[in-house]
C-alpha cells in the first residue's frame, strides 16, 4: 500500500516527461535541429507563433532558440562559477576558521539567504540593482554606441548573474558544510600530525574528501539556476544574445534565458502552437535537469575508487 | 629473517623469555650495543648505513622532556603533573589501564591536543631544550610526528600519501620525480616497499590493515621526524602485522626517538627500553623495562604488571 | 551544553598558548585564509543588506490598511486597495499544498526507510524524488497546465464554453505546488526515521506488535519533529514560489470563486508572490510601494516558517553545528 503510494512519484515523473515531450513534439518536428540554432530575434518569432492563424494546418512554429539557450548558459555558468568559489571558501571558513561567535551568526544567515523567495530577490534586483547599473555603471556614451543594436537599460547579464549567485550559494554552502564536517577527524588529525597547516589540511584533505558533495552541490545549484524563471524575468531584460567580444558592454547587455521566456508568454499558451512551443522550452529544461541528476551521479563514480563515498 | 619473531609467528604463549635474554643489554646504558646485536638480521637497504652510524653516536641523548605536565578536558583532569624524559636511541613505552591518560599525554607532545577545543594544558614540554610552546606548531609537528591507533591513510594513492607531508611543507611544490626517492626511502624504512613497489598509484585504502598502518608509519617517517609518537599502533592489527611493526620500531629507534602507547604489556616488554606506567592520570612509575617487569617499585605497578604475566 | 561553554572560553579568554597562527604560513595559504574570511563576511553582508533594506522599505510602505483591504483592478495601482486577497491566496495555497505533500511525503519516507523492498524499486523511488526536487518549478507549472486542462481533471477548475477545461484553480495549483514541498518532507522524515536506533523497533516487535502498529504507535510519534521540520521548510518553499501560482492560479488580483461546491478552491486567485511580481516594474501594475510592502509581508512569513524550523530542530539536537 505504502509502496504503491511511493511509486506514485515514478508515475508522476513518467507522465510529466511523456506529456511535456508529446506536447512539445510539433515544435521540434517543425524546426528540426535548427530549433537550437541561431537566427531571427526570438521576440518576433514568438509573436508570430502567438499570432498563428486558427487553422491548424497554418500554425506557425518557426523558432531559433539559441539566444535563449545562450542566455541560460551564460547566467547559469556565471552564477555557478561565482557561487562555487564563494560557497567553497565560506564553507571552509564556517567549518574550520570561524570563531564560535561568528559561526553562530552565519548559520542562520545561510539559511535566510536560501529562504528568501526568488520574487523578493527579483524585486530588489529590479528596483535597486538595475537602476544602479543602468544609471551609474553604464555611461551615456556606452549606451549611445550600441543604441541601434540594443538598449542598455540596466536589465543585464551582470545583475542576473549577481543575484542568481546569491540565490544558489546557500544551497552549496549547506551541502559543503555538511560534507566538510563529515570528513573523518582521523584524516584531518593525520594531516595535522605531519606538520601540515590548517589551511592546507582542510584544502587538501577536507575539500578532497568532500568532492562528491561538492559535485552534488554544483548539480543542485545548476539545476536551480537553469530553472530560475521569475527572478530572471524581472532583471535580465529582453531577448538578446550578449556577445563576449563586447568587453564590459557584454556584462551589461540584456538577455532572456529559457525559463524566463516561458513566463512572458504564459498568457498566450491557449494558442496551441505557442503552448506547444512553451512545452518545447520546458522540455529542454526538463531534459537538462534530468541529465544533471545523471551527471551528478556519474561524476561520483570514479571517486569511489579512493574510498570517498 | 626476523630476529624477534619466528616466521610462523605463534603469538601465544609469547616468546617473552627468549627475547628477554636476547635483549638483556637493551637498556638505556648501552643502546648502541643492543642494536648492533640485532643488526645481523636486517635485510640490507632498510636503513642507510651512514645514517645509522651517525645516529648511533647520539644514542641515549635526551630529546624531549616533560615537566609537570597536566592536561584537563574542561574540569576533568586527564593527566596530572607528569615529568618524563624521551630519549633518542631507545623506545619509550607508555602503559596503563585504559582511560589513564596515555593518549592524552602522547597527543600533547606535538600539541595535537590543541585540536580538541576543550583541552587545556599546564606544565612545560621541551624539545631539545626549547619550549614547544615557543615553536611554530607546524615545525614542531614535523619534528614530532604521530601515528594513530586506527590506520588512517588518506583517500589518495599510496605515493600521494607518502608524498603528502613533503608536498605540503612549504610554498613550492616539488615535482613527482623529485619526491620519488624520498617516498621510496620512507616506504623502505617502514618495510613496505617490497609489497607495494609495483602499485604506488593504487588507492591506499585498498591495502590491508597492517599494510595501512605501516603506510602511516612511512608517511610519518617521510617528513624526517626526530620523535615518532605511536598510539597503540598495533591494537587494530593481527599478530603477524603486529610483529612486523614491532620489529620495525626496534630498527628505527636509533634514528628517531620513539614513544609508543600500548595496552599490551608483552609488547612493551618486547620492544621498549624504558617503560612509563600511568595510573589515573599520574605517572606511577618510570623505569627501565627489565626493572619495570622484574622488580617494579610500587605496589600498583606490581599488580598491573603481574596481571600480564601472572 | 558541555560543548558550548569551553568553546567560548577558548575563543574569548584566550588559552595560555596561542592557537596555530597563520602568520608563518606560506603566502598562498594566507591569501586563501583571507579569501575564506571575505567569503564568509560577504554572505553576512549580503543577507544583512537584504534584510535591512526590506525592513526599511516594509516599514516605510506597509500599513494596516493594506493588509485588510482587498485589491481592486484599476489603472492607477497606487490607489487600488491593499493585498488582503493575495494574503488569503498564499495561506490557502500553502495549506492545500501541505495537506497533499505531508501525508504523501511521510508515506514515501516510511516506505523507503521501513520497507524499501524490492530494493531496486526503492532506489528508483529515491532518485525519482531527487528528480522532482531538481525539476524547475516553471516546468512543473507547464506540466500542470498540460495535465489539468485534460477533461479528466475538469472537476478541479471551471469549464469554459466549448468544453475547454480552464486548468487553473487553487486545487490545480495546490496539487502541483505540493511537489515542491514533497522532497523536504521525505528528506526530513527519513533522516528522523534513520536516527531511531533499531533496538527501539526490536523492543516493539518483542512486545508482539506488528510492523504496521510499530510504525503507527512508536516510529511516527518519534519522528514528529522531523516531519514538522520538513513540512515547515516545504511550506516556506510553497509560500515563496511564483512560477506555479502565475501559471496555475491565474495570478488574478482578487480571489474569483466559480459557481458550485468548493467554488473558491476551484476558482482562481493570486498570492503574495504573484502580487509582488505583478506590481514590480516587470509586471503590469508597477506600484513599487505595494510590491515592497507585500514582499516584506512575504519575507516575514517565509522567515517565520524557517525560524519555526530552527526552534524545532534546536530542541532536537543542540550540537548540530559543533563538531
Ligand atoms: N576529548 C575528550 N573530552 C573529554 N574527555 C576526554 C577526551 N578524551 C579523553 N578524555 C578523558 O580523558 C581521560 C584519558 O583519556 P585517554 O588519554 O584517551 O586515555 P587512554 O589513552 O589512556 O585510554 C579519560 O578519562 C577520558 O574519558
Ligand atoms: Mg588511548
Amino acid at each position: 500500500m505504502l509502496g504503491a503510494l511511493a511509486c506514485l512519484v515514478l508515475l508522476l515523473i513518467g507522465t510529466m516527461v511523456a506529456m511535456v515531450l508529446y506536447t512539445a513534439w510539433p515544435s521540434f518536428r517543425s524546426n528540426g535541429l535548427a530549433w537550437f540554432g541561431a537566427g531571427a530575434p526570438n521576440q518576433g518569432q514568438l509573436d508570430d507563433i502567438f499570432n498563428s492563424p486558427a487553422n491548424p494546418a497554418a500554425y506557425q512554429y518557426e523558432l531559433r532558440a539559441w539566444p535563449m539557450i545562450w542566455g541560460t548558459l551564460l547566467t547559469t555558468a556565471g552564477a555557478v562559477a561565482a557561487a562555487l568559489t564563494i560557497s567553497l571558501l565560506s564553507a571552509i571558513f564556517i567549518v574550520e576558521f570561524a570563531p564560535p561567535r561568528i559561526k553562530r551568526v552565519i548559520e542562520p544567515v545561510v539559511r535566510l539567504l536560501a529562504a528568501v523567495p526568488s520574487v523578493v530577490y527579483g524585486l530588489v534586483g529590479v528596483l535597486v540593482l538595475v537602476p544602479f547599473v543602468g544609471n551609474l555603471l553604464v555611461s551615456e556614451r556606452r549606451k549611445a554606441e550600441v543604441q541601434y543594436v540594443v538598449q542598455l537599460t540596466g536589465d543585464s547579464l551582470l545583475v542576473a548573474v549577481l543575484i542568481l549567485t546569491f540565490m544558489i550559494t546557500p544551497i552549496m554552502v549547506a551541502i559543503m558544510v555538511d560534507a566538510l564536517r563529515a570528513v573523518p577527524r582521523s584524516w584531518m588529525e593525520g594531516s595535522a600530525a605531519l606538520g601540515v597547516n590548517r589551511w592546507r589540511t582542510i584544502w587538501k584533505i577536507g575539500v578532497r574528501a568532500a568532492r562528491p558533495a561538492i559535485v552534488a552541490g554544483v548539480v543542485l545549484a545548476t539545476a536551480r539556476a537553469i530553472g530560475e524563471a521569475i527572478m530572471l524575468a524581472m532583471v535580465s531584460g529582453s531577448w538578446f544574445a550578449p556577445n563576449p567580444l563586447d568587453g564590459f558592454t557584454f556584462l551589461v547587455e540584456p538577455t532572456r534565458p529559457l525559463a524566463a521566456s516561458i513566463v512572458f508568454y504564459l498568457e498566450g499558451r491557449t494558442v496551441p502552437p505557442l503552448g506547444q512551443t512553451l512545452a518545447a522550452i520546458a522540455a529542454v529544461l526538463l531534459i537538462s535537469s534530468l541529465f544533471l541528476s545523471l551527471a551528478g551521479w556519474a561524476a561520483k563514480q570514479p571517486l569511489k575508487r579512493y574510498g570517498i563515498v | 629473517m626476523d630476529p624477534l619473531t619466528p616466521p610462523h609467528a605463534a603469538p601465544l604463549p609469547p616468546p617473552i623469555r627468549r627475547i628477554a635474554v636476547d635483549r638483556s643489554p637493551t637498556t638505556v646504558a648501552a643502546p648502541a650495543a643492543a642494536t648492533n646485536g640485532h643488526g645481523h638480521g636486517q635485510p640490507s637497504g632498510i636503513v642507510g648505513g651512514g645514517r645509522h652510524a651517525q645516529r648511533a653516536g647520539r644514542a641515549g641523548v635526551e630529546r624531549m622532556r616533560l615537566e609537570d605536565l597536566s592536561i584537563s578536558y574542561g574540569r576533568k583532569l586527564a593527566v596530572n603533573r607528569v615529568s618524563l624524559p624521551v630519549r633518542q636511541g631507545e623506545v619509550l613505552a607508555l602503559i596503563g589501564p585504559s582511560g589513564c591518560g596515555k593518549t592524552t599525554l602522547l597527543r600533547s607532545l606535538n600539541r595535537l591536543i590543541e585540536l580538541t577545543p576543550t583541552a587545556s594544558r599546564e606544565g612545560r614540554i621541551m624539545l631539545d631544550d626549547q619550549d614547544v610552546d615557543r615553536m611554530e606548531v607546524t615545525h614542531l609537528r614535523r619534528r614530532v610526528t604521530m601515528v594513530f591507533q586506527q590506520p588512517n591513510p588518506f583517500p589518495m594513492s599510496i605515493f600521494d600519501n607518502i608524498a603528502y607531508g613533503l608536498r605540503e611543507q612549504g610554498s613550492s611544490r616539488p615535482r613527482r620525480e623529485e619526491l620519488e626517492p624520498q617516498v621510496i626511502d620512507a616506504l623502505e624504512r617502514a618495510g613496505l616497499y617490497g609489497e607495494v613497489s609495483e602499485n604506488l598509484d593504487h588507492p591506499a585504502l585498498r591495502l590491508s590493515g597492517g599494510q595501512q598502518q605501516r603506510l602511516c608509519i612511512a608517511r610519518a617517517l617521510a617528513v624526517r621526524p626526530e620523535v615518532l609518537l605511536l598510539d597503540e599502533p598495533a591494537s587494530a592489527l593481527d599478530p603477524r602485522s603486529t610483529a612486523r611493526i614491532e620489529d620495525l620500531l626496534v630498527k628505527l629507534r636509533d634514528e628517531v626517538a620513539i614513544v609508543i602507547v600500548t595496552h599490551n604489556l608483552q609488547q612493551a616488554f618486547r620492544i621498549a627500553d624504558h617503560v612509563a606506567f600511568m595510573y589515573l592520570g599520574e605517572l606511577e612509575e618510570y623505569a627501565p623495562t627489565d626493572q619495570m617487569f622484574g622488580a617494579p617499585r610500587t605496589q600498583r605497578s606490581r599488580d598491573y604488571v603481574s596481571g600480564a604475566f601472572g | 551544553m558541555s560543548v558550548e561553554a569551553p568553546n567560548r572560553a577558548l575563543g574569548d579568554a584566550g588559552p595560555t598558548r596561542p592557537m596555530e597562527s597563520s602568520a608563518t604560513w606560506p603566502r598562498a595559504d594566507r591569501v586563501g585564509l583571507g579569501l575564506a574570511w571575505a567569503a564568509g563576511m560577504l554572505l553576512c553582508v549580503v543577507a544583512g543588506a537584504i534584510v535591512l533594506y526590506m525592513l526599511f522599505r516594509g516599514l516605510q510602505y506597509l500599513s494596516f490598511e493594506l493588509l485588510v483591504t482587498r485589491p481592486e483592478v484599476a489603472n492607477d495601482q497606487s490607489r487600488s486597495g491593499g493585498f488582503l486577497d493575495p494574503i488569503i491566496g498564499t495561506l490557502m495555497l500553502t495549506v492545500l499544498g501541505t495537506i497533499i505533500a505531508a501525508p504523501l511525503g511521510v508515506a514515501a519516507a516510511v516506505w523507503l526507510s521501513e520497507y524499501g523492498r524490492p530494493s531496486w524499486l526503492a532506489r528508483l523511488v529515491e532518485s525519482g524524488i531527487e528528480v522532482v526536487a531538481g525539476t524547475p518549478s516553471i516546468v512543473l507549472a507547464i506540466f500542470g497546465l498540460l495535465i489539468f486542462s485534460q477533461p479528466l481533471f475538469a472537476f478541479l477548475s471551471f469549464t469554459a464554453e466549448g468544453n475547454a477545461v480552464f486548468g487553473r484553480s487553487f486545487l490545480a495549483a495546490g496539487a502541483m505546488i505540493s511537489l515542491i514541498a514533497l522532497p523536504f518532507v521525505v528528506g526530513a522524515t527519513r533522516e528522523a526515521l534513520n536516527a531511531i536506533p533499531s533496538h527501539v523497533r526490536e523492543a516493539s516487535y518483542a512486545l508482539g506488535k506488528t510492523k504496521a502498529a510499530t510504525i503507527r504507535r512508536v516510529l511516527l510519534p518519534a519522528v514528529r519533529p522531523g516531519i514538522g521540520t520538513g513540512t515547515a521548510l516545504g511550506m516556506g518553499r510553497i509560500a515563496g514560489d511564483t512560477a506555479i501560482p502565475i501559471a496555475l492560479l491565474g495570478a488574478t488580483l482578487q480571489l474569483q470563486a466559480v459557481d458550485g461546491p468548493l467554488g473558491t478552491l476551484r476558482g482562481t486567485g493570486g498570492t503574495l508572490t504573484t502580487y509582488v511580481y505583478g506590481n514590480s516594474p516587470a509586471g503590469e501594475g508597477n506600484a513599487p510601494e505595494k510590491a515592497y510592502a507585500a514582499a516584506f509581508v512575504l519575507l516575514l512569513v517565509v522567515v517565520l516558517l524557517n525560524f519555526g524550523v530552527d526552534l524545532i530542530s534546536r530542541r532536537r539536537q543542540v550540537t548540530s553545528w559543533t563538531r
